[in-house]
């Protein structure tokens, strides 16, 4: 009598996990679907976008202005404003980054540093709407008493604050590998008469080369893709223009622009977002690619 | 001679001891003063914002008038967005961390899931909502609803909450496991009785991070159409009749605090920006707390359990 119920309840049991167990590889399949999804709508839409736009014209002309009357599609100006903005908040974060990780890893006792380093990742956490309020209410009045000339919308301001926001993506990560770095390498700088600085530099930085890159990369496409501190302090106008001091519009606060608007399905204005929406995804893919080369050339086995 | 070489020797040394004392100011120097950005972010807020934090604030709808003006339909609509993502992101990403850890063989298609989700967590917000704007809007026919907006944070925080899990279940001995079947307990027993409980301040505090980064999320949303003007509340989620319980608000017209506060930063009067910097407050307020809850939760579990 017992033998065969015992049989069921496995029979059960094991249909049970196998259900389980089916359940859960279907969620791990929700990134793969996320990420087909993406791609497949991008391409599809940037598809028809293309069949009106030769992509020559789209990657050489020097006019974005695809809700004129005359409308010209070249993403160059759009490019440019992403580029400057992007290198402007870099010129802040990498110096800041590293500097604060040299410091945190190398200087730092361990209580300054338990407190400090979470305080730092708070600067990641500050929502990005409110980083823009920041450079269009603060930083950019305060940055036109230095130069009179600055537009009420800039990239100057756009860009830094950004850099302020991706401080902590480029300091935690590069300390972490700093702190990779074992610590006999260390003392052996020291033994021969090494400062903290010299050890620093000459050793512990190009042991931990690898994982500094890969801060340096996802702290460049943190700042490529962003979006709202450049949508509403570096202003929505489309400028092909190298100089931080003017307003330009970006890839991503283009896309926010025509978003707001009322354009209907499947016009050639709605195609142009999916088309600057692949571009972007494009150029922060071939970011991460050159992350991987550089990781695996610098990468040092201890 | 001799001592001359002493001479330079002793100055080579001085020279480097310099530099690095030079360079000690210089890092304290940098990480204060971005610590010093952040606290004058905040102050700046409270300054502007505080002084317009009211009763009526935050009960009244958007209106022209600033004085007006409040944030009730959009912290209703935050609310209601960020309970639809968290209904579907934890399960989703939960079981999704679970699985690659505890069930995945090393094959092609696990190593295809990984790389999905390495990329997935690099893809910028925005493409997110493009990606949201063209499927679930359009082929999926739901509209800018509050659905689409908790389906689009979802995907977005997926990977923030897979990889919290999964870190956190690496660090559960391998032999608490075997402990478990050596008993005769199945794979999944394993998992429900010892390896999530004993994972769950990692999990939690991943699941935090990950929604406070929700909450603040405005590309994506704006991207799949949410409106910056609503003057009216979703449908009630309970209803009179049978069955009492109701869905319609799921796909109701929305709007979020960080929508509304950029919608009050677009504008030119000095007056909406007072409004902005009350929005935002409140919005780095809940930011913060939940990043405070985060630290709390890690700190409250990693002194509990020692192995």
């Amino acid at each position: 009598m017992s033998k065969p119920h015992l049989y069921a309840k496995n029979t059960w049991r094991k249909l049970r996990e196998y259900f389980i167990e089916l359940l859960l590889l279907l969620s791990a399949c929700v990134a793969i679907l996320a990420t087909a999804g993406i791609v497949f709508i991008l391409v599809y839409e940037s598809s028809s976008f293309f069949v009106h736009v030769p992509l020559k014209d789209f990657l050489t002309g020097t006019e974005w202005t695809p809700l004129f009357d005359n409308p010209k599609y070249s993403i160059l100006p759009l490019l440019s404003g992403t580029l400057v903005t992007t290198l402007v908040a870099l010129f802040l974060a990498i110096p800041m980054g590293t500097i604060a990780a040299i410091y945190l890893s190398e200087y730092a006792n361990s209580r300054l540093r338990e407190i400090v380093k979470p305080l730092l990742e708070l600067l990641a956490a500050v929502p990005t709407v409110v980083y823009g309020y920041f450079a269009l209410l603060f930083v950019s009045p305060l940055l036109q008493k230095l130069i009179p000339t600055l537009s009420g919308f800039n990239m100057l301001s756009a860009g830094l604050v950004m850099g302020v926001m991706i401080i902590p993506y480029i300091s935690s990560l590069s300390e972490d590998a700093m702190r990779a770095v074992p610590m006999h390498m260390r003392e052996g700088a020291y033994a021969l008469g090494s400062t903290k600085l010299q050890t620093a530099l000459k050793v512990v930085m190009p042991g931990a080369l690898s994982g500094i890159t890969s801060a340096y990369i996802l702290g460049i496409s943190r700042a490529f893709g962003e979006t709202m501190v450049v949508a509403i302090a570096a202003g929505m106008q489309p400028n092909l223009t190298w100089n931080p001091l003017e307003p330009a519009s970006t890839i991503t606060a283009y896309i926010v622009q025509v978003s707001m608007g009322d354009l209907p399905h499947n016009s050639i204005g709605y195609q142009t977002i999916f088309a600057a929406g692949l571009t972007l995804l494009l150029l922060t893919f071939l970011f991460n690619i050159l992350g991987f080369i550089l990781r695996k050339r610098f990468r040092e086995i201890y | 001679m001799e001592k001359n070489h002493l001479l330079e020797l002793h100055k080579l040394i001085r020279k480097h001891k310099l530099y690095d004392n030079l360079f000690a100011i210089f890092g304290l120097i940098a990480l204060f003063s971005a610590l010093f950005i952040l606290f004058v972010l905040i102050l700046d807020l409270v300054n502007t914002g505080y002084p317009r934090i009211s009763q009526t604030f935050l009960t009244n709808f958007p209106s022209r008038f600033p004085e007006k003006a409040g944030v009730l339909s959009a912290g209703v609509g935050s609310i209601l967005v960020m309970l639809v993502t968290a209904f579907i992101a934890i399960p989703i990403g939960v079981a999704a961390g679970v699985y690659l850890e505890e069930y995945a063989r090393k094959n092609w298609f696990t190593a295809l899931i990984e790389i999905n989700i390495t990329n997935l967590a690099g893809v910028p917000s925005i493409v997110f909502g493009l990606m949201a704007l063209g499927v679930f809007v359009y082929k999926f026919g739901l509209g800018s609803s509050i659905l689409t907006a908790g389906l689009t944070l979802s995907l977005l925080i997926l990977p923030i909450i897979i990889t919290a899990t999964r870190e956190a279940i690496r660090t559960i001995p391998g032999h608490i496991r075997e402990a478990s079947m050596a008993v005769g307990a199945t794979k999944w027993q394993t998992v429900k009785h010892h390896v999530l409980p004993y994972s769950m301040g990692g999990i939690l505090t991943g699941i935090v991070i990950a929604l406070s980064r929700a909450i603040g999320e405005t590309a994506p949303l704006i991207t799949i159409g949410a409106l910056t003007f609503i003057a009216f509340l979703p449908h009630p989620p309970f209803i009179p009749e049978a069955p009492y319980i109701s869905f319609q608000w799921t796909m109701d017209a929305f709007t979020v605090l960080p929508i509304q506060m950029f919608n009050w930063i677009s504008r030119p009067q000095k007056e909406f920006h007072v409004n902005a910097a009350a929005a935002g407050l409140i919005l780095l307020s809940l930011t913060l707390a939940m990043n405070a809850i985060a630290i709390f939760i890690r700190y409250h579990f990693r002194k509990r359990i020692k192995w």
